[in-house]
Protein backbone atom coordinates (compact mmCIF):
# COMPACT_ATOMS: atom_id res chain seq x y z
CA UNK A 1 0.00 0.00 0.00
CA UNK A 2 1.31 3.07 -0.58
CA UNK A 3 0.75 5.47 2.49
CA UNK A 4 1.61 8.74 -0.14
CA UNK A 5 0.80 8.30 -3.41
CA UNK A 6 2.33 12.27 -4.36
CA UNK A 7 5.17 11.85 -3.18
CA UNK A 8 4.85 14.51 -1.26
CA UNK A 9 5.66 15.25 2.38
CA UNK A 10 2.87 16.58 4.74
CA UNK A 11 3.84 19.36 7.41
CA UNK A 12 2.33 21.87 9.15
CA UNK A 13 -0.30 23.92 7.22
CA UNK A 14 -1.32 23.87 3.62
CA UNK A 15 0.66 20.84 3.01
CA UNK A 16 -2.21 18.93 1.59
CA UNK A 17 -2.89 21.78 -1.00
CA UNK A 18 -0.95 22.27 -3.93
CA UNK A 19 2.24 24.51 -3.39
CA UNK A 20 1.11 28.41 -2.51
CA UNK A 21 2.40 30.88 -5.19
CA UNK A 22 4.36 33.77 -4.27
CA UNK A 23 1.23 36.32 -4.00
CA UNK A 24 -0.29 33.26 -1.81
CA UNK A 25 2.55 32.97 0.34
CA UNK A 26 2.82 37.18 0.84
CA UNK A 27 -1.09 37.25 1.82
CA UNK A 28 -0.26 34.67 4.38
CA UNK A 29 2.45 36.69 5.49
CA UNK A 30 0.17 39.60 5.61
CA UNK A 31 -2.26 38.05 7.88
CA UNK A 32 0.89 36.81 10.38
CA UNK A 33 1.83 40.32 10.51
CA UNK A 34 -1.23 41.94 11.54
CA UNK A 35 -2.04 39.00 14.01
CA UNK A 36 1.40 40.98 15.41
CA UNK A 37 3.45 37.61 14.43
CA UNK A 38 6.94 37.91 13.68
CA UNK A 39 8.04 35.59 10.57
CA UNK A 40 11.23 33.97 10.13
CA UNK A 41 12.64 31.31 7.59
CA UNK A 42 14.11 27.96 7.94
CA UNK A 43 15.62 25.28 5.70
CA UNK A 44 16.60 21.50 5.98
CA UNK A 45 17.40 18.26 3.75
CA UNK A 46 16.30 16.30 6.47
CA UNK A 47 12.23 15.62 5.70
CA UNK A 48 11.87 13.32 8.75
CA UNK A 49 8.96 13.98 11.02
CA UNK A 50 10.69 14.11 13.89
CA UNK A 51 13.27 16.80 12.94
CA UNK A 52 11.60 19.63 14.59
CA UNK A 53 14.50 22.17 15.01
CA UNK A 54 15.50 22.95 10.92
CA UNK A 55 17.81 25.27 10.28
CA UNK A 56 17.65 29.15 10.87
CA UNK A 57 17.91 31.14 7.87
CA UNK A 58 18.65 34.76 9.09
CA UNK A 59 17.21 36.07 12.63
CA UNK A 60 13.76 35.96 12.87
CA UNK A 61 11.87 39.15 11.77
CA UNK A 62 10.29 41.18 14.18
CA UNK A 63 8.94 44.23 13.92
CA UNK A 64 8.09 44.20 10.11
CA UNK A 65 5.27 45.86 8.57
CA UNK A 66 5.19 44.52 5.36
CA UNK A 67 5.00 41.17 3.63
CA UNK A 68 7.83 42.74 1.50
CA UNK A 69 10.75 42.08 3.53
CA UNK A 70 9.91 37.95 4.43
CA UNK A 71 9.41 37.57 1.07
CA UNK A 72 12.58 39.22 0.40
CA UNK A 73 14.32 36.86 2.93
CA UNK A 74 12.31 33.36 1.65
CA UNK A 75 13.69 34.45 -2.32
CA UNK A 76 17.25 34.28 -0.56
CA UNK A 77 16.81 31.50 0.94
CA UNK A 78 15.50 29.63 -1.90
CA UNK A 79 18.90 31.59 -4.21
CA UNK A 80 20.89 29.58 -1.44
CA UNK A 81 19.29 26.16 -1.01
CA UNK A 82 16.90 25.46 -4.24
CA UNK A 83 16.29 21.80 -3.50
CA UNK A 84 15.88 22.15 0.23
CA UNK A 85 12.94 22.26 2.20
CA UNK A 86 11.98 25.37 3.51
CA UNK A 87 9.37 26.50 5.47
CA UNK A 88 7.95 29.95 7.08
CA UNK A 89 7.28 30.18 10.93
CA UNK A 90 5.37 32.81 12.69
CA UNK A 91 6.29 33.10 16.07
CA UNK A 92 3.20 34.59 18.45
CA UNK A 93 4.87 36.70 21.18
CA UNK A 94 1.71 37.11 23.30
CA UNK A 95 2.26 36.33 26.88
CA UNK A 96 0.67 33.18 27.60
CA UNK A 97 1.36 31.63 23.83
CA UNK A 98 4.98 32.20 23.23
CA UNK A 99 5.49 29.69 20.20
CA UNK A 100 4.56 29.36 17.02
CA UNK A 101 1.38 30.15 15.56
CA UNK A 102 2.15 29.13 11.98
CA UNK A 103 4.10 27.28 9.34
CA UNK A 104 4.06 25.99 6.15
CA UNK A 105 6.58 24.73 3.63
CA UNK A 106 6.95 26.94 0.80
CA UNK A 107 10.17 25.23 -1.18
CA UNK A 108 10.74 21.97 -1.64
CA UNK A 109 13.12 19.55 -3.48
CA UNK A 110 11.81 17.86 -6.56
CA UNK A 111 11.82 14.25 -5.86
CA UNK A 112 11.02 13.69 -2.49
CA UNK A 113 12.04 9.78 -2.12
CA UNK A 114 9.42 9.71 1.09
CA UNK A 115 9.69 7.62 3.93
CA UNK A 116 10.21 3.50 4.99
CA UNK A 117 9.52 1.55 7.54
CA UNK A 118 12.53 -0.09 9.59
CA UNK A 119 12.07 -3.26 11.88
CA UNK A 120 14.22 -3.89 14.32
CA UNK A 121 14.36 -6.93 15.74
CA UNK A 122 14.67 -7.03 19.67
CA UNK A 123 14.56 -9.65 22.67
CA UNK A 124 12.26 -11.61 22.40
CA UNK A 125 9.95 -11.88 19.36
CA UNK A 126 9.50 -8.15 20.05
CA UNK A 127 9.59 -5.87 16.37
CA UNK A 128 10.75 -2.42 17.24
CA UNK A 129 9.28 -0.44 14.04
CA UNK A 130 10.62 3.35 13.29
CA UNK A 131 10.09 5.26 10.01
CA UNK A 132 13.47 5.96 7.54
CA UNK A 133 13.67 8.84 5.66
CA UNK A 134 15.20 7.54 2.41
CA UNK A 135 16.17 11.39 1.92
CA UNK A 136 19.06 10.57 4.81
CA UNK A 137 20.46 7.80 3.23
CA UNK A 138 23.18 10.12 1.20
CA UNK A 139 25.43 12.42 2.74
CA UNK A 140 24.43 15.92 4.25
CA UNK A 141 24.98 18.15 1.12
CA UNK A 142 24.97 15.87 -1.03
CA UNK A 143 21.06 15.12 -0.61
CA UNK A 144 19.38 17.54 -2.73
CA UNK A 145 20.64 15.90 -6.28
CA UNK A 146 16.80 14.57 -6.90
CA UNK B 1 -18.37 9.01 -2.90
CA UNK B 2 -17.25 9.15 -6.65
CA UNK B 3 -14.88 11.64 -6.45
CA UNK B 4 -12.87 13.19 -2.95
CA UNK B 5 -13.75 16.79 -1.77
CA UNK B 6 -9.81 17.57 -1.55
CA UNK B 7 -7.19 17.40 -4.26
CA UNK B 8 -4.78 15.03 -4.26
CA UNK B 9 -1.56 17.20 -4.27
CA UNK B 10 0.14 16.67 -7.78
CA UNK B 11 -2.26 14.70 -9.13
CA UNK B 12 -4.94 17.07 -10.37
CA UNK B 13 -4.34 21.13 -11.48
CA UNK B 14 -6.25 22.81 -9.50
CA UNK B 15 -7.56 26.15 -10.23
CA UNK B 16 -5.43 28.95 -9.57
CA UNK B 17 -6.53 31.13 -6.08
CA UNK B 18 -6.86 34.84 -7.42
CA UNK B 19 -4.27 36.72 -5.23
CA UNK B 20 -6.37 40.01 -4.72
CA UNK B 21 -10.12 40.81 -4.64
CA UNK B 22 -11.62 40.99 -8.18
CA UNK B 23 -14.49 43.58 -7.41
CA UNK B 24 -11.85 45.83 -5.82
CA UNK B 25 -9.78 45.60 -9.15
CA UNK B 26 -13.14 46.30 -11.09
CA UNK B 27 -13.98 49.35 -9.29
CA UNK B 28 -10.56 50.72 -9.59
CA UNK B 29 -10.16 50.20 -13.60
CA UNK B 30 -13.49 51.60 -14.36
CA UNK B 31 -11.94 54.89 -13.49
CA UNK B 32 -11.60 57.36 -16.67
CA UNK B 33 -11.33 61.36 -14.83
CA UNK B 34 -8.79 62.90 -12.51
CA UNK B 35 -11.74 63.08 -10.09
CA UNK B 36 -12.63 59.57 -9.55
CA UNK B 37 -9.47 59.01 -8.70
CA UNK B 38 -8.91 61.56 -5.73
CA UNK B 39 -12.26 61.01 -4.44
CA UNK B 40 -10.71 57.27 -3.98
CA UNK B 41 -7.46 57.98 -2.97
CA UNK B 42 -8.48 61.46 -0.84
CA UNK B 43 -5.20 62.55 -2.19
CA UNK B 44 -6.95 65.87 -2.36
CA UNK B 45 -7.58 65.96 1.20
CA UNK B 46 -4.17 65.53 2.19
CA UNK B 47 -2.75 68.21 -0.09
CA UNK B 48 -5.13 70.44 0.93
CA UNK B 49 -3.97 69.70 4.88
CA UNK B 50 -0.55 70.21 3.54
CA UNK B 51 -1.22 73.55 2.56
CA UNK B 52 -3.14 74.68 5.61
CA UNK B 53 -0.83 72.88 7.97
CA UNK B 54 3.01 73.36 6.56
CA UNK B 55 3.48 77.20 6.99
CA UNK B 56 6.26 78.77 3.89
CA UNK B 57 7.89 75.76 1.82
CA UNK B 58 6.12 76.88 -1.68
CA UNK B 59 8.84 75.03 -3.56
CA UNK B 60 8.80 71.72 -1.15
CA UNK B 61 4.69 71.77 -1.33
CA UNK B 62 4.77 72.46 -5.67
CA UNK B 63 6.93 69.29 -5.43
CA UNK B 64 4.69 67.09 -3.65
CA UNK B 65 1.82 68.57 -5.87
CA UNK B 66 3.36 67.58 -8.89
CA UNK B 67 4.36 63.97 -7.41
CA UNK B 68 0.76 63.31 -6.57
CA UNK B 69 -0.28 64.46 -9.76
CA UNK B 70 1.66 61.86 -11.86
CA UNK B 71 0.69 58.86 -9.21
CA UNK B 72 -2.82 60.36 -10.66
CA UNK B 73 -2.28 60.26 -13.66
CA UNK B 74 -0.37 56.83 -13.73
CA UNK B 75 -3.64 55.42 -12.02
CA UNK B 76 -5.85 56.80 -15.26
CA UNK B 77 -3.24 55.22 -17.54
CA UNK B 78 -3.06 52.09 -16.21
CA UNK B 79 -6.72 52.13 -16.57
CA UNK B 80 -6.48 52.40 -20.24
CA UNK B 81 -4.22 50.04 -20.68
CA UNK B 82 -1.28 52.26 -21.10
CA UNK B 83 1.80 51.40 -19.49
CA UNK B 84 2.25 53.32 -16.27
CA UNK B 85 5.98 52.18 -14.55
CA UNK B 86 6.00 53.09 -10.99
CA UNK B 87 7.81 56.22 -11.23
CA UNK B 88 10.71 56.22 -8.53
CA UNK B 89 10.27 58.16 -5.69
CA UNK B 90 13.49 58.33 -3.95
CA UNK B 91 14.08 61.67 -2.29
CA UNK B 92 16.63 63.74 -0.54
CA UNK B 93 15.61 66.63 1.82
CA UNK B 94 18.46 69.41 2.42
CA UNK B 95 17.95 72.72 4.07
CA UNK B 96 19.38 74.31 7.06
CA UNK B 97 18.48 73.00 10.48
CA UNK B 98 14.97 73.94 11.49
CA UNK B 99 13.23 74.02 8.33
CA UNK B 100 11.25 71.03 8.26
CA UNK B 101 12.61 68.36 6.55
CA UNK B 102 11.69 65.74 8.96
CA UNK B 103 7.97 67.16 9.62
CA UNK B 104 7.78 66.78 6.18
CA UNK B 105 9.44 63.18 5.74
CA UNK B 106 6.38 62.41 8.31
CA UNK B 107 3.88 63.82 6.41
CA UNK B 108 5.43 62.57 2.95
CA UNK B 109 4.58 58.76 4.29
CA UNK B 110 1.22 59.28 5.13
CA UNK B 111 0.90 61.40 1.74
CA UNK B 112 2.43 58.29 -0.51
CA UNK B 113 0.16 55.99 1.47
CA UNK B 114 -2.98 57.54 0.63
CA UNK B 115 -2.06 57.43 -2.81
CA UNK B 116 -1.42 54.64 -2.72
CA UNK B 117 2.03 54.37 -3.63
CA UNK B 118 3.05 52.65 -0.20
CA UNK B 119 1.30 49.94 1.14
CA UNK B 120 1.76 50.51 4.76
CA UNK B 121 2.42 54.31 5.51
CA UNK B 122 4.74 53.74 8.42
CA UNK B 123 8.39 55.79 8.93
CA UNK B 124 11.38 54.45 9.73
CA UNK B 125 13.76 56.95 11.09
CA UNK B 126 16.86 55.84 11.39
CA UNK B 127 20.57 57.71 11.31
CA UNK B 128 23.82 56.13 11.26
CA UNK B 129 24.24 54.26 14.76
CA UNK B 130 21.04 52.49 13.01
CA UNK B 131 22.63 51.06 9.67
CA UNK B 132 26.11 50.40 10.31
CA UNK B 133 27.50 47.81 12.71
CA UNK B 134 30.78 47.99 14.90
CA UNK B 135 32.95 45.20 13.34
CA UNK B 136 33.39 43.40 10.43
CA UNK B 137 29.72 41.44 9.10
CA UNK B 138 27.65 43.30 11.36
CA UNK B 139 26.81 46.05 8.94
CA UNK B 140 25.05 43.89 6.62
CA UNK B 141 22.69 42.12 8.73
CA UNK B 142 21.59 45.17 10.49
CA UNK B 143 20.82 47.30 7.78
CA UNK B 144 19.09 44.59 6.10
CA UNK B 145 16.65 44.27 9.36
CA UNK B 146 16.48 48.48 9.29
CA UNK B 147 15.39 47.85 5.55
CA UNK B 148 12.75 44.92 5.94
CA UNK B 149 11.16 47.25 8.57
CA UNK B 150 10.98 49.73 6.63
CA UNK B 151 9.28 47.87 3.50
CA UNK B 152 5.98 48.86 2.53
CA UNK B 153 6.55 52.68 4.12
CA UNK B 154 9.20 55.30 3.75
CA UNK B 155 13.25 54.76 5.16
CA UNK B 156 14.41 58.04 6.58
CA UNK B 157 17.78 58.61 6.93
CA UNK B 158 18.44 61.45 8.96
CA UNK B 159 22.21 63.18 8.89
CA UNK B 160 22.74 60.74 5.95
CA UNK B 161 26.74 62.33 5.17
CA UNK B 162 27.65 60.38 8.15
CA UNK B 163 27.25 57.01 6.22
CA UNK B 164 30.40 57.98 4.25
CA UNK B 165 33.57 58.98 6.19
CA UNK B 166 36.23 59.69 3.72
CA UNK B 167 38.76 60.05 5.81
CA UNK B 168 38.80 56.19 6.84
CA UNK B 169 38.82 54.04 4.28
CA UNK B 170 37.94 51.40 6.21
CA UNK B 171 34.89 52.43 7.27
CA UNK B 172 31.77 50.28 7.86
CA UNK B 173 29.28 53.24 6.35
CA UNK B 174 30.46 52.19 2.95
CA UNK B 175 28.83 48.80 3.28
CA UNK B 176 25.48 50.25 4.14
CA UNK B 177 25.86 52.76 1.28
CA UNK B 178 25.63 49.83 -1.29
CA UNK B 179 22.90 47.84 0.41
CA UNK B 180 20.92 50.97 0.20
CA UNK B 181 21.99 51.68 -3.42
CA UNK B 182 20.66 47.86 -4.59
CA UNK B 183 17.59 47.59 -2.41
CA UNK B 184 16.59 51.74 -3.66
CA UNK B 185 17.06 50.08 -7.30
CA UNK B 186 15.75 46.51 -6.94
CA UNK B 187 12.84 46.82 -4.47
CA UNK B 188 11.51 50.11 -5.68
CA UNK B 189 8.03 49.23 -5.71
CA UNK B 190 8.20 48.23 -1.72
CA UNK B 191 10.05 51.25 0.20
CA UNK B 192 10.90 54.57 -0.25
CA UNK B 193 14.28 56.16 0.79
CA UNK B 194 14.52 59.47 1.89
CA UNK B 195 17.96 60.71 2.91
CA UNK B 196 17.88 64.11 4.59
CA UNK B 197 20.59 66.56 5.54
CA UNK B 198 22.38 70.32 5.40
CA UNK B 199 22.99 70.92 2.34
CA UNK B 200 26.82 71.83 2.11
CA UNK B 201 27.85 68.27 3.65
CA UNK B 202 24.76 66.45 1.31
CA UNK B 203 26.53 67.68 -1.46
CA UNK B 204 29.55 66.67 -0.55
CA UNK B 205 28.17 63.35 0.28
CA UNK B 206 26.45 63.22 -3.02
CA UNK B 207 29.81 64.10 -4.87
CA UNK B 208 31.79 60.74 -3.62
CA UNK B 209 28.67 58.63 -3.62
CA UNK B 210 27.74 59.93 -7.90
CA UNK B 211 25.32 56.72 -7.74
CA UNK B 212 23.14 57.52 -4.36
CA UNK B 213 22.95 60.70 -6.49
CA UNK B 214 21.59 59.48 -9.39
CA UNK B 215 19.16 56.81 -7.94
CA UNK B 216 17.43 60.07 -6.31
CA UNK B 217 14.89 61.40 -8.42
CA UNK B 218 13.86 64.18 -6.03
CA UNK B 219 16.20 66.28 -4.90
CA UNK B 220 14.24 69.10 -2.64
CA UNK B 221 16.07 72.05 -1.14
CA UNK B 222 14.13 73.20 1.85
CA UNK B 223 14.55 77.07 1.81
CA UNK B 224 15.12 79.76 5.22
CA UNK B 225 11.97 81.02 6.32
CA UNK B 226 11.15 84.65 5.73
CA UNK B 227 10.20 86.52 9.11
CA UNK B 228 6.86 86.68 8.81
CA UNK B 229 6.53 82.66 8.31
CA UNK B 230 8.55 82.46 11.55
CA UNK B 231 5.94 85.00 13.03
CA UNK B 232 2.97 82.92 11.72
CA UNK B 233 4.89 79.42 12.91
CA UNK B 234 5.35 81.16 16.41
CA UNK B 235 1.22 81.64 16.14
CA UNK B 236 0.34 78.17 14.93
CA UNK B 237 2.65 76.43 17.90
CA UNK B 238 1.10 78.50 21.18
CA UNK B 239 -1.84 77.36 19.33
CA UNK B 240 -1.55 74.04 19.44
CA UNK B 241 -0.49 74.53 23.09
CA UNK B 242 -3.28 76.52 23.93
CA UNK B 243 -1.22 79.94 24.79
CA UNK B 244 -1.73 83.44 22.99
CA UNK B 245 0.25 86.56 22.67
CA UNK B 246 -0.72 89.41 25.39
CA UNK B 247 -0.77 92.93 24.27
CA UNK B 248 2.32 93.84 22.69
CA UNK B 249 4.09 90.17 22.78
CA UNK B 250 3.20 89.56 19.25
CA UNK B 251 5.89 92.53 18.40
CA UNK B 252 8.13 91.94 20.78
CA UNK B 253 8.48 88.56 19.38
CA UNK B 254 8.68 89.81 15.96
CA UNK B 255 11.29 92.17 17.03
CA UNK B 256 12.95 89.44 18.85
CA UNK B 257 13.09 87.12 15.54
CA UNK B 258 14.69 90.00 13.77
CA UNK B 259 17.67 90.21 15.99
CA UNK B 260 17.68 86.12 16.58
CA UNK B 261 18.28 85.82 12.60
CA UNK B 262 21.12 87.73 12.67
CA UNK B 263 23.15 85.89 15.94
CA UNK B 264 24.67 82.88 15.69
CA UNK B 265 23.49 79.27 15.88
CA UNK B 266 20.04 80.14 14.53
CA UNK B 267 17.74 77.37 13.39
CA UNK B 268 14.48 78.52 11.70
CA UNK B 269 11.81 76.73 13.44
CA UNK B 270 13.44 75.06 16.22
CA UNK B 271 14.91 78.47 17.53
CA UNK B 272 11.40 79.94 17.32
CA UNK B 273 9.67 76.74 19.55
CA UNK B 274 12.59 76.71 21.94
CA UNK B 275 12.11 80.51 22.16
CA UNK B 276 8.64 80.12 23.13
CA UNK B 277 9.39 76.89 25.23
CA UNK B 278 11.53 79.75 27.20
CA UNK B 279 8.96 82.21 26.85
CA UNK B 280 6.43 80.24 29.20
CA UNK B 281 9.29 79.33 31.55
CA UNK B 282 9.38 83.15 32.14
CA UNK B 283 5.86 83.56 32.11
CA UNK B 284 5.55 80.01 34.54
CA UNK B 285 7.90 81.85 37.28
CA UNK B 286 5.55 85.26 36.87
CA UNK B 287 2.48 83.40 37.69
CA UNK B 288 4.38 81.52 40.39
CA UNK B 289 5.44 84.76 42.82
CA UNK B 290 1.55 85.14 42.85
CA UNK B 291 1.20 82.56 45.63
CA UNK B 292 -2.44 83.75 46.65
CA UNK B 293 -3.68 84.87 43.83
CA UNK B 294 -6.39 83.05 41.49
CA UNK B 295 -5.44 82.59 38.06
CA UNK B 296 -8.14 82.73 35.17
CA UNK B 297 -7.40 81.06 32.25
CA UNK B 298 -6.67 84.25 30.72
CA UNK B 299 -3.67 84.16 32.78
CA UNK B 300 -2.75 81.16 32.15
CA UNK B 301 -2.62 81.52 28.60
CA UNK B 302 -1.36 84.62 27.78
CA UNK B 303 2.75 84.93 27.01
CA UNK B 304 2.86 88.79 28.10
CA UNK B 305 5.55 91.22 26.67
CA UNK B 306 7.94 90.87 29.42
CA UNK B 307 8.01 87.43 28.98
CA UNK B 308 9.58 87.93 25.84
CA UNK B 309 11.67 90.83 26.59
CA UNK B 310 13.18 89.41 28.93
CA UNK B 311 15.27 87.39 26.52
CA UNK B 312 19.00 87.76 26.24
CA UNK B 313 18.82 87.95 22.50
CA UNK B 314 17.51 91.48 23.03
CA UNK B 315 20.32 92.24 25.55
CA UNK B 316 23.18 91.34 23.04
CA UNK B 317 20.99 92.83 20.89
CA UNK B 318 21.95 96.11 22.31
CA UNK B 319 25.15 95.39 23.09
CA UNK B 320 25.79 95.25 19.11
CA UNK B 321 24.19 98.53 17.90
CA UNK B 322 24.33 100.96 21.14
CA UNK B 323 22.16 103.76 19.63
Amino acid sequence: MMTNPAGRITQGQFSFLPDLTDAEIALQIEYGLNKGYAWSVEYTDDPHPRNTYWEMFGMPMFDLKDAAGVMLELHNCRRTFPRHYIRLMAFDSTRGVESIAMSFIVNRPAREPGFGLVRQESHGRSIRYTVHSYATDAPEGERDSG
Amino acid sequence: MASPLYNIPGVAPPPQVAAVPAGDAHDASSMRTVNQVLAQSQAGAVIDELERDLIGLAPIKARIRDIAALLVIDKLRMNLGLQAQAPSLHMSFTGNPGTGKTTVALRMAEILHRLGYVRKGHLVAVTRDDLVGQYIGHTAPKTKEVVKKAMGGVLFIDEAYYLYRPENERDYGQEAIEILLQVMENQRDDLVVILAGYRDRMESFFRSNPGMSSRIAHHLDFPDYPQGDLLRIADRMLEQRNYHFGPGARAAFEQYIGYRIKQQHFANARSVRNALDRARLRQASRLFVDKDREFSPEDLTTIAEPDIRASRVFQIAAAQNPD
